[in-house]
């Protein structure tokens, strides 16, 4: 599959390309809002009402990217949407679960009889917490190539937990951009504990990949490529550096009235996220199932994939644009939802 | 029970039914607060906006279930059925991504702006928010409708090396059951809501909620459901005739003819016997049935003894159909009734309005026992005549089926019965005044002078 003027070389290409920024957007803009409900339970019950309010108007599009991203997978690979979500049978049954939960109970919270409103915010952390980790757990099997056993099991509950302590910071920082008093100084400190577990399951987990996989060990560890790649990993340590200066010194600037520097640690956690994506992607390239199916023998017939991609092209910035201005439309502090 | 075939049949029967209920009424109901929203821009009465703030409270719920689980559909495909998108998935594939990318996304955002935007943007642009969630819904109807009516009556395609490849888009899309189904969907869905809408506004009407508001969505939704039912059932005497020239095994199995025969009897009641290959206390209205599919009384119905073992279980088709039909000509009595005493006495008899309240959701048992007929139907293929689905089936082991499963009928039963309580809790709780802080109703309590006198 060298020649890249056939469209049946490139197209899986897009397509893969595509399916990245679909999973990673997913993964960014879900992944505030389930950490947003994974730090539910620590909250009194005005607080709740609030940090829920920041979510309200964009989990529903936000979910979307999740449909977006195995959309592709299903029309763009199919043999290997079967593969993969064969054998990630349970971990898809339980995170679906979680997200039906924590999607319905966003709404029958305040709409149910107020004694079963606190059994639904039980539901909506219960489901965020379940749905991130059960996407965590895929994540470990997915790398370790479906193999099974203890040690990957292991690997498996060991990467759920980071995608949770992960998701738990881009919540909190997110709850610093979006909040304002008593809870905004409840986010920098869930920001400050769940950035040091981050950190460690970030470090854990790319320590562990290569030796899962010599393929990958040697993708990494070869040389011209520990050089050309050495920026990857001290990124990341440096945007935790500087998350960690700014969440310290927040606390006195917003005493001093100032907010000013409240998207920092929300974008630092961004970048985190997109490098190690990013990492993980190129370790897994050019398969979609490790040693097994590339994604040149997983993909479709060239000319449904044309008519996919003409679409695409027209469409996808058209959703962007309007994403953006609904983001912008609720610019700001959140405030309290009223369908008024 | 062990049959892993048969168990991943049922879990995904049970997403598909559970997923269902939801776009049925966001479809509709989308539109109907469109329409509540333009008359309130006209008419500036407030009894329109508030009807709109009522009705949006239940089209959040209801969109957000349907998105939960229609999820849960993407991702079943592959879990369940992995052998669909190898042989169609050239074809199936292009169809959910259209879906995806030009109705999925438009909704879900601009749902966000329509529910919590109206103090942050201008009223034309949450009416047109509220326009594009409406028209997102009815778009993914449109695809998701496209796709399901290929399965039926595929065409526009080649099959090389066992595999489904596209050779003419617009006869994919628009592939022969498509316009019926599609329409006939949508009816259905404008049915489901406008008996939503009526009954639960009966219920407050009941409980003397009689605001101008309560009226006013009580008459839309008698007027809809009275205008409707006819089309519908003129609609669905073609989708059955179009039925019966593609899928002829279909209609045998719905009308209970074992054996090609004259001169077919229309079935009221039988106990089809899959066993003997006959029917048991059948009665019936001679010649009617060949009347109505072929208008001729003498013409020929083929049986199922013509399909060999390429045929539907038999008792479900014959007796979903009957319950959907069933429910269309309850629905047309109620409807016209309660229409009639509207428009004549300007009330309800509380009799009638009891059984609008019974019937709030006739639209969801019609429904799916319509769905289950052309589902059903169609097996023991997937693809009609092209693939069958056993041999779509995974290989997932049957324990880890039932275990995922049970969890998942466990979950929908408990969210059905939620949706229903929450939706008449509202209903009480907007005729109490008492809404909480967060989801005021309206802030100025309507004055007595306004209030209908009975």
């Amino acid at each position: 599959m060298s020649d890249f003027s056939q469209p049946d070389a490139w197209l899986p290409l897009v397509f893969l390309g595509l399916m990245g920024v679909a999973m990673l957007a997913y993964v960014v803009l879900d992944g505030f809002d389930l950490g947003v409900g994974i730090l539910l339970r620590r909250a009194d019950d005005a607080d709740k009402d609030m940090m829920i309010a920041s979510i309200g108007p964009f989990w529903d599009a936000n979910e979307t990217w999740l449909v977006l991203g195995v959309g592709i997978l299903l029309v763009a690979f199919p043999l290997a949407h079967g593969v993969i979500l064969g054998e990630l049978y349970l971990p898809v049954a339980l995170m679906l679960a979680g997200l039906i939960l924590r999607g319905v109970a966003f709404d029958f919270r305040v709409k149910a009889r107020d004694d079963h409103k606190h059994a639904w915010n039980m539901a909506f952390y219960g489901g965020s917490v379940i749905a991130g980790f059960a996407q965590g757990m895929m994540i470990g099997l997915y790398i370790v190539g479906f193999q099974h056993g203890a040690a990957q099991f292991a690997f498996a509950v060991f990467t759920g937990l980071s995608l949770l302590a992960g998701y738990a910071l881009l919540g909190a920082t997110w709850l610093i951009m979006k909040a304002e008093g008593e809870l905004q100084y409840k986010a920098i400190a869930w920001a400050r504990g769940s950035l040091l577990l981050c950190a460690l399951g970030v470090a854990a987990v790319s320590i562990a990949t290569p030796l899962v996989s010599e393929q990958i060990f040697d993708k990494w560890f070869s040389f011209p490529n520990i050089l050309l790649l050495a920026p990857v990993p001290l990124v990341t340590a440096g945007l935790f550096v500087v998350m960690e200066l700014v969440l310290r010194r927040l606390p006195a600037r917003l005493k001093a009235g100032s907010d000013a520097y409240c998207w920092v640690p929300f974008a630092a956690t961004v970048g985190v996220f997109l490098l190690a994506f990013n990492g993980l992607a190129y370790s897994i390239f050019p398969y979609l199932v490790l040693d097994r199916i590339t994604i040149w023998q997983a993909a479709s017939a060239p000319e449904s994939l044309m008519i996919i991609l003409a679409g695409v092209a027209i469409v996808l910035p058209t959703i962007i644009a309007y994403t953006v201005y609904s983001y912008r439309v609720f610019w700001g502090k959140a405030r309290e939802l009223s369908y008024q | 029970m062990t049959d892993p075939f048969m168990l991943a049949r049922i879990q995904f029967a049970s997403n598909i039914t559970f997923h269902i209920l939801f776009p049925t009424i966001s479809i509709a109901l989308g539109w109907v607060l469109l329409f509540f929203k333009l008359r309130y821009n006209k008419t500036a009465d407030r009894k329109w906006s508030e009807a709109y703030q009522f009705w949006v409270k239940i089209f959040a719920l209801t969109f957000a279930l349907g998105v939960v689980s229609g999820i849960t559909m993407s991702f079943q495909f592959g879990t369940n059925w992995p052998g669909f998108m190898q042989t169609v998935g050239n074809i199936a594939g292009p169809l959910l991504a259209y879906e995806v990318l030009t109705a999925f996304f438009l909704e879900a955002t601009f749902l966000g702006i329509m529910l919590f935007g109206a103090q942050r943007v201008s009223n034309r642009v949450h009416t047109l928010a509220t326009l594009l969630v409406a028209g997102g819904t009815t778009l993914s109807a449109f695809w998701i409708i496209a796709l399901n009516s290929w399965m039926h009556t595929p065409a526009g395609f080649k099959m090389i090396d066992g595999k489904a490849h596209a050779s003419d888009w617009l006869a994919i899309i628009f592939n022969p059951s498509m316009p019926y189904r599609l329409t006939h969907m949508l009816i259905a869905s404008g049915l489901t809501v406008a008996f939503l809408v009526a009954g639960i506004s009966a219920y407050r009407w009941l409980r003397k909620d009689r605001t101008p508001a309560v009226i006013a969505a009580l008459k839309t939704g008698v007027t809809v459901a009275a205008l409707l039912i006819p089309i519908q059932i003129l609609v669905g005497d073609l989708h059955g005739l179009n039925t019966l020239k593609h899928q002829p095994a279909k209609i045998a199995a719905i009308e209970g003819i074992w054996k090609t025969e004259r001169g077919a009897p229309l079935l009221l009641f039988a106990l089809p016997n899959e066993s003997e290959l006959a029917n048991r206390y059948a009665i019936g209205i001679p010649q009617l049935a060949s009347f109505v599919l072929t208008h001729d009384w003498k013409g020929e119905l083929k049986g199922l003894d013509s399909f060999g073992d390429k045929r539907p279980p038999v008792a479900p088709l014959f007796w979903g159909f009957r319950i959907m039909v069933g429910i269309g000509l309850l629905m047309l009595a109620v409807s016209w009734m309660s229409a009639w005493q509207l428009r004549r006495r300007g009330d309800l008899a509380p009799w009638l309005a009891r059984a609008l309240v019974v019937m709030s959701f006739s639209g969801w048992v019609a429904t799916v026992a319509g769905w289950y007929v052309t589902e059903i139907g169609r097996q023991p293929y997937l693809v009609y005549g092209v693939l069958t689905t056993a041999d779509a089936a995974s290989t997932v082991p049957a324990a880890m089926i039932a275990s995922t499963l049970a969890m998942y009928l466990v979950l929908y039963a408990v969210l059905i019965a939620a949706y229903i309580a929450v939706l008449f809790h509202l209903a009480r709780k907007a005729g109490d005044r008492k809404d909480d802080a967060k989801y005021p109703a309206p802030s100025v309590p309507v004055p007595p002078s306004q209030l209908i006198q009975y």
